[in-house]
């Protein structure tokens, strides 16, 4: 039999229920593995009594016959949701120390299914990153390394970094994440790994700390698409905390989970063939298109006129409401404070939030607060809101011609750490394929298609109709058949 | 058309004023948590997690608050915006968590409407209508208390996201007279609508008053906004400080900035606070956290059927239904409180009584609650004993003079009169026989004076109704004592 830590979170629920193993065996195996793995940095707090207390009460629930959807299965959770009584930081040191006395809808709705908690997750600050190097506890490392025996560490992505090395390394089967440009989707290609970001308003933002509102969106990273379907079930759903949720059932994604394509019109965006991405993330997608046509779907090359916009445009409204959503962070009420001697209350912001912010931030509040001030916002965020209209509309209009888009998730394999934390724009193209469908609320999921040359994982995006995550569930369940990926990363750790 | 003048040194000067008044929704929670918004809680004991801007929470919309609005939009008869959204205006201070205000900029929940003023409540002729550009709603801020501590400022997030309807009017007001007639109007309305207390001493309902001096009919001089005045008379005085100040700069070869200045009331002067240049650039944006406040017809149906007579309708109402002189319909109708009372006591009365009823509200009533320093809810006398006090009076049962008597022992004891007038024997008495023996004692005891009117001296005639009226203890009729007496004198 092999390690525990080798299933995933239907393996776990199914093998808790049928009593292969006990809860508290799964747990423990997962705490011990999250132990020795601390050079990676993938977490910013352990929890073990939590996912031991949780795999305990699984286990007393199989002996009484009340199992619940994710009983026995512990799992990491994002820094970005507020956990109570477990330091919340968002990866920032301005929230150092900061304990919640609330639980955020969406882990509540985890624990609620039986899930525990092993953690919480390393995460770029304020989940503004695509590196996991803005974080203020140092950055992750990915468990992957170059197929060229050198040993220079790789980022897993960001900014749900912590989350994807989480799971590739085996410290949890499944954890959540949060996409705002990508966030999900390109750490989870990075490290091989499936992650989906649903359609936005289906799971409640309350409780996760705001970066972009209109954008920001929790999803589930895991090992497989079927892991997937069944994490964001226990995730999403309404919650009138959140005026943005949406008031809709939950569909039952795992159980009606099929990879029959067979009929299904994959749009292949021409838009997305950009200048300067490297061969082999265009031959992964040819890949993944011969694929989708064995499996028996049409392949239709469409356009997103609007497509070259996108970047800048998200690179607009994310930063102008970040601007906004991080201006609670003062030094009054909670989290850091620095209060010069002599100073006033405007020292007193000034030097909290000098000491509390890393530079990506402030950059970000920066660019947020220009393109909002008098004589620029319409040049700039009105501009940019208008666009956004534009490329939702390219979507509405592309769904006559086909039921996914098939793209690239990334536009490289995972770089090392430090090659590109100079060059803010060179990071910011890590998104370039992502930040449409967040600007237009879509559902979106990178799965793993195959590895460049030096061994590293490729991911693809399949992109679907806003609430059809089921369709896009299937898509990526068909793709991952056929990839048939079974590489994974030495554990040198 | 008001003629308010300022004379300056090189003519005479035009005052215009423009108000922007802060009212409290009357509503059990805030704006977007669920805290109450009771007045005088313990500090920091009203405050939701949403109040304190916590991390990751969110504001919803609180159903109440924008039907509050609404109602109020339509008692000022403006255009109702079906579509309207909240934007976050964005500023650094200790007493705001979030670092922003969800406000309206781009899209009001109100638009245009209208109030009607009069300067002099005796005077239709005084009538003039003040513009209102627009009603939005927002978050009022928390309250920092710099008393506690030698060297720190403390902060109460109690009042931090309560409602407030921020309704802003057209500069069509022309003297402090005007202004104050203004508000006081308003808060009638909003009384009436039940949607703000107006009750200025606890901060529910404050203004900032814009105000610029011109040469009469000239064009638009420079504002400044004076911020955040509470109560009539510290608005009218803010205005009239204001204008003799800019008055002053301008003849002295300065000129007027456009600034935000302080109220001082204890010296009663206007103090700059930050210029045109230190203002605030507020990144005003639509809150991306709350989806566009959509309102449908069955929503304003319900808002409108919810009014009650509004208080220039219930005027007109008073005056041609009831009767009632202009002034007595004014009076009756300023506060809302008044004309339920009145309306109760008429209810019991009937309202072929409404002009007496009136007047004893008015003379009686209000004396009687001024001298007890008592507000119409708070009076002793319930309008069902007034009612019956009245009746007592048409029905002959109690003269003028008594019934004054039996309303002042009703105050104190709050008895029904019919219970005091029984108990205390009070009763008017229509007896001639006990009457005529009582002119006859007094005749008899006064022959000399008998004999003086007879003479000729006429004004002797209310000496004897005095002396009657005395020896039968107030009670007798006073026409019946008139008439027997003048027959007995023959």
């Amino acid at each position: 039999m092999s390690a525990l830590t080798d299933l995933g979170v239907a393996a776990i629920r199914d093998g808790v229920r049928d009593g292969a193993f006990s809860a508290r065996e799964v747990a423990e195996a997962f705490v011990d593995a999250v132990g020795k793995a601390r050079g990676l940095n993938a977490f910013t707090v352990e929890t073990p009594e939590h996912a031991l207390a949780a795999a305990d009460a699984a286990d007393a629930a199989r002996a009484s016959g009340s199992l619940k959807p994710l009983s026995g299965v512990p799992l990491g959770i994002k820094d970005l949701f507020a956990t109570q009584g477990v330091q919340t930081t968002a990866g920032s040191r301005i929230l150092e120390g900061f304990a919640p006395t609330y639980e955020s809808t969406v882990s509540a709705n985890l624990f609620a299914a039986g899930a525990g908690m092993l953690g919480k997750l390393n995460m770029d600050e304020f989940a503004m990153g695509s590196s996991n190097e803005t974080s203020g506890y140092g950055p992750v490392i990915s468990p992957w390394r170059r197929g060229d025996g050198g040993n220079a560490p790789l980022t897993p992505g960001g900014s749900s970094g912590g989350s994807a090395t989480a799971v590739a390394a085996r410290l949890a089967p499944g954890v959540t994440g949060t996409d705002t440009g990508g966030s999900i989707r390109q750490p989870a290609a990075f490290v091989g790994i499936t992650g989906i970001k649903p359609t936005y308003g289906r799971c409640s933002r309350w409780g996760i700390v705001a970066f972009a509102s209109s954008l920001d969106q929790a999803g589930p990273m895991a090992r497989d698409v079927r892991d997937c379907a069944i994490m964001l079930e226990a995730m999403a759903g309404f919650d009138p905390k959140d005026s943005t949720s949406l008031d809709l059932p939950v569909p039952r994604w795992e159980a009606n989970l099929s990879s029959d394509v067979r009929g299904k019109r994959i749009g292949i965006p021409k838009e997305y063939r950009i200048e300067g991405v490297p061969e082999e993330v265009d031959r992964v997608w040819e890949q993944g298109i011969a694929m989708m046509r064995e499996a028996g779907a049409e392949i239709v090359e469409v356009s997103l006129p609007h497509t070259r916009y996108a970047l800048p445009t998200y690179y607009i409204i994310a930063p102008a409401e970040a601007s906004s959503n991080l201006a609670r962070y003062d030094g009054v009420r909670y989290g850091r404070r620095v209060a010069p001697e002599n100073g006033n209350l405007t020292d007193m912001y000034e030097a909290t939030r000098a000491a509390g912010f890393g530079a990506e931030v402030k950059r970000r509040i920066m660019i947020g607060t220009y393109v909002l001030s008098a004589g620029f916002y319409d040049a700039y965020f009105n501009q940019a809101q208008k666009v956004r209209a534009l490329i939702a509309r390219d979507f509405e209009r592309v769904w006559a011609e086909c039921d996914y888009l098939l793209t690239p998730t990334a536009p490289s394999a995972a770089f090392a750490l430090g090659e590109k934390s100079a060059d803010p724009i060179a990071m910011y193209l890590n998104d370039v394929f992502a930040v449409p469908a967040s600007l237009a609320g879509l559902p979106a999921i990178s799965v793993p298609a195959g590895l460049n040359g030096q061994g590293l994982p490729l991911g693809l995006q399949i992109v679907g109709r806003a609430l059809d995550e089921q369709g896009v569930l299937d898509a990526a369940l068909a793709l991952e058949e056929r990839a048939g990926l079974t590489a994974r990363p030495e554990a040198w750790w | 058309m008001s003629d308010y003048r300022i004379q300056g040194a090189t003519g005479e000067w035009e005052v215009v004023i423009g108000l922007e008044v802060h009212a409290q929704v009357t509503s059990k929670a805030k704006l977007f948590s669920g805290a109450s918004t009771d007045f005088g809680a313990e500090p920091n004991s009203q405050v939701s997690l949403v109040d304190a801007a916590m991390p990751g929470m969110l504001p919803v919309p609180n159903r109440e608050c924008i039907r509050q609005a609404v109602r109020t939009g339509m008692a000022l008869e403006a255009e109702i915006n079906a579509w309207s959204r909240f934007d976050r205006k964005n500023y650094f201070y200790a007493d705001l968590p979030q670092g922003y205000q969800i406000s309206q900029l781009y899209h009001p929940i109100v638009g245009e409407g209208a109030i009607t003023i009069l300067t002099d409540e005796k005077d239709e002729s005084t009538a003039k209508i003040v513009g209102i550009e627009r009603i939005h709603l927002e978050q009022d801020a928390g309250k920092l208390m710099h008393d506690q501590h030698p060297s720190f400022s403390y902060v109460d997030l109690n009042r931090c996201g309560v409602a407030l309807m921020e309704i802003v009017s057209r500069p069509d007001m022309r003297s402090p007279e005007e202004a104050g007639a203004y508000v006081r109007k308003l808060r009638s309305i909003l009384r009436y609508v039940g949607s703000c207390d107006g009750n200025m001493e606890q901060g529910s309902m404050r203004a900032d008053v814009n105000v610029s001096v011109r040469r009469p009919g000239g064009p638009l001089g420079t504002r400044t906004e004076t911020k955040n005045v509470n109560s009539v008379r510290f608005i009218m005085a803010a205005i009239e400080y204001e204008a003799s100040r800019q008055v002053d700069v301008i003849e002295g070869g300065g000129a007027i900035v456009q600034e935000t200045r302080l109220f001082d009331p204890d010296r009663v002067e206007t103090r700059s606070l930050r210029s045109k240049e230190e203002a605030h650039d507020y990144r005003y944006f639509p809150d991306p956290d709350l989806l566009p406040v959509e309102l449908d017809e069955a929503f304003l149906a319900e808002c409108r059927a919810s009014l009650p007579e509004l208080p220039d309708p219930k005027r007109r109402r008073y005056e041609q239904a009831l009767g009632l002189p202009v002034y007595n319909a004014a009076v009756l109708t300023a506060e809302v409180e008044t004309a339920r009372w009145f309306e109760a006591l008429l209810a019991e009365l009937g309202e072929e009584h409404a002009v007496r009823a009136s007047n004893w509200v008015i003379s009686d009533l209000f004396g009687a609650l001024n001298r007890l320093d008592h507000s119409i809810e708070q009076s002793p006398v319930s309008p069902a004993q007034g009612a019956e006090l009245l009746r007592l009076v048409a029905d002959g049962t109690l003269s003028g003079t008594l019934s004054k008597q039996v309303f002042e022992i009703m105050l104190e004891t709050r008895q029904d009169p019919g219970r005091i007038v029984e108990e205390r024997g009070l009763k008017q008495t229509s007896d001639t026989g006990a009457i005529d023996r009582a002119i006859a004692d007094v005749l008899a005891a006064n022959q000399d004076k008998v004999a003086e009117y007879r003479g000729g001296k006429d004004k002797l005639f209310g000496f004897f109704v005095g002396q009657v009226m005395k020896a039968m203890q107030g009670k007798a009729n006073p026409a019946l004592v008139n008439e027997l007496l003048k027959k007995a004198l023959g």
